[in-house]
C-alpha cells in the first residue's frame, strides 16, 4: 500500500506510517528466509564439492551427466525468471489479466523445468546411479533434489497466488504476495546458474 | 525486493518508477543469456585449460549472480534495501566460510590421507 499510495502521495506517507512498516517488515522477513536458504544450498554445495570424486566405483559425472538435456532445463528457467519479472511489470501497470498470464507462462516454463529434471533422476536411477550408489550421488541428488524441490513448491505456491489474484484482484496483499513469489523465482534462478556451474559444467570439463 | 520506491525524492528522472522497467527486464534477461552462453560454449568445446575454464565459469555465475540481483531483484531499490543488503553481504560471508572452509579442510588439510 503505502508502496503505490507513497508512490502517487509523497506527501502523505505519514498517514500510512504504521501499515507502511509492517508491510515492509514481511517483505524483509522473505528475504531474510531467502538468506537462510542462501546457506542451506551453501552447505549443500560444500558437501557435493567436498564427495564429488567420491564415486566408490560407480559413474562418474562425465559418464552420467547429459548436457542437451540440462542445457534446456537451465533456459527453461531464466526465460521463467524473466517472466515472472514481466508479471511484476502487469502488477504495477494494474493489468491484472496480463499479471496472472504471465504468471501461467512463468509456471508452464517452471513445469517443464521439473519434468526434464525428473525424466533425468529417473534416467540415471535406471542406469543404477542412485541416491545410494556413492558419495558423489549423494551430493548430487540432495543438492539438485533441493532445488528442484524449492521450484516444485514455488508452482504450488503460483497456483495459489493466480486462485486469489482471480478472485480478489490487485491488491495491497496480493500485491505484495506476487512480489515476494517473484522474488523466490529470480532466486531460484541464480541457485540453479551456481548449480549449472559446479556441478554440471565442472562435471564434464 | 522489488519495491518502490518513490527514494527520497519522489521520482528522480531516470529512476524507472521504482519496480523497475521493461527495458530493465529486457537488459537483465539479455545479459544472462550471454553469460550463461558463455561458460557453456567454453566447456563444451574445451577451449581453455582447467583451471582457466573453472575460474571463468565462476566469474560468469557470479556476474549472472549480480544481474539477477540488480535487474530482476531491484536490490538497491525500496525502503529496506540497506536491510536487504546488509543480510545479504552476511548471509554471503557464511556461505563463504561454510563451501571455501569445507573445500580447505576436506582437500587439503587431513592427516590421514
Amino acid at each position: 500500500m503505502a508502496k503505490s499510495v507513497a508512490h502517487h502521495h509523497n506527501e502523505e506517507h505519514g498517514h500510512e506510517h504504521v501499515h507502511h512498516d509492517l508491510d515492509s517488515l514481511k517483505s524483509f522477513g522473505f528475504w531474510i528466509f531467502l538468506m537462510t536458504d542462501v546457506i542451506i544450498f551453501g552447505c549443500l554445495f560444500a558437501v557435493y564439492v567436498v564427495l564429488r570424486n567420491n564415486t566408490a566405483g560407480g559413474p562418474t559425472a562425465d559418464e552420467l551427466f547429459k548436457m542437451p538435456g540440462v542445457i534446456a532445463e537451465t533456459f527453461i528457467l531464466l526465460t521463467s525468471s524473466f517472466t515472472s519479472g514481466l508479471a511484476v511489470l502487469a502488477m504495477h501497470a494494474g493489468k491484472r489479466n496480463q499479471l496472472i498470464g504471465w504468471l501461467a507462462v512463468t509456471f508452464l516454463l517452471g513445469a517443464a523445468f521439473i519434468t526434464l529434471e525428473v525424466t533425468e533422476f529417473i534416467d540415471m536411477v535406471h542406469e543404477g546411479a542412485t541416491i545410494a550408489t556413492s558419495g558423489f550421488l549423494s551430493g548430487f541428488f540432495t543438492l539438485v533434489g533441493t532445488h528442484g524441490l524449492h521450484v516444485s513448491i514455488g508452482l504450488v505456491w503460483m497456483i495459489g497466488l493466480m486462485l486469489q489474484l482471480r478472485k480478489r484482484g490487485i491488491t495491497k496483499v496480493t500485491k505484495r504476495k506476487v512480489e515476494v513469489l517473484s522474488l523466490y523465482w529470480h532466486f531460484l534462478d541464480v541457485v540453479w546458474i551456481f548449480v549449472l556451474t559446479v556441478v554440471y559444467l565442472m562435471g564434464v570439463m | 525486493m522489488g519495491q518502490p520506491t518513490h527514494g527520497h525524492g519522489g521520482h528522480d528522472a531516470g529512476h524507472e518508477g521504482g519496480h523497475g522497467s521493461l527495458k530493465s527486464y529486457v537488459i537483465g534477461f539479455i545479459l544472462s543469456i550471454v553469460l550463461t552462453i558463455i561458460p557453456l560454449v567454453v566447456v563444451m568445446n574445451d577451449m581453455m585449460g582447467k583451471t582457466g575454464t573453472i575460474v571463468l565459469i565462476l566469474i560468469m555465475a557470479v556476474l549472472q549472480f549480480a544481474v539477477q540481483l540488480w535487474f530482476f531483484m531491484h536490490l538497491k531499490e525500496g525502503e529496506n534495501a540497506k536491510w536487504n543488503i546488509s543480510a545479504l553481504l552476511f548471509a554471503i560471508l557464511i556461505l563463504f566460510l561454510v563451501v571455501v572452509g569445507s573445500i580447505w579442510i576436506m582437500n587439503y588439510n587431513m592427516v590421514a590421507h
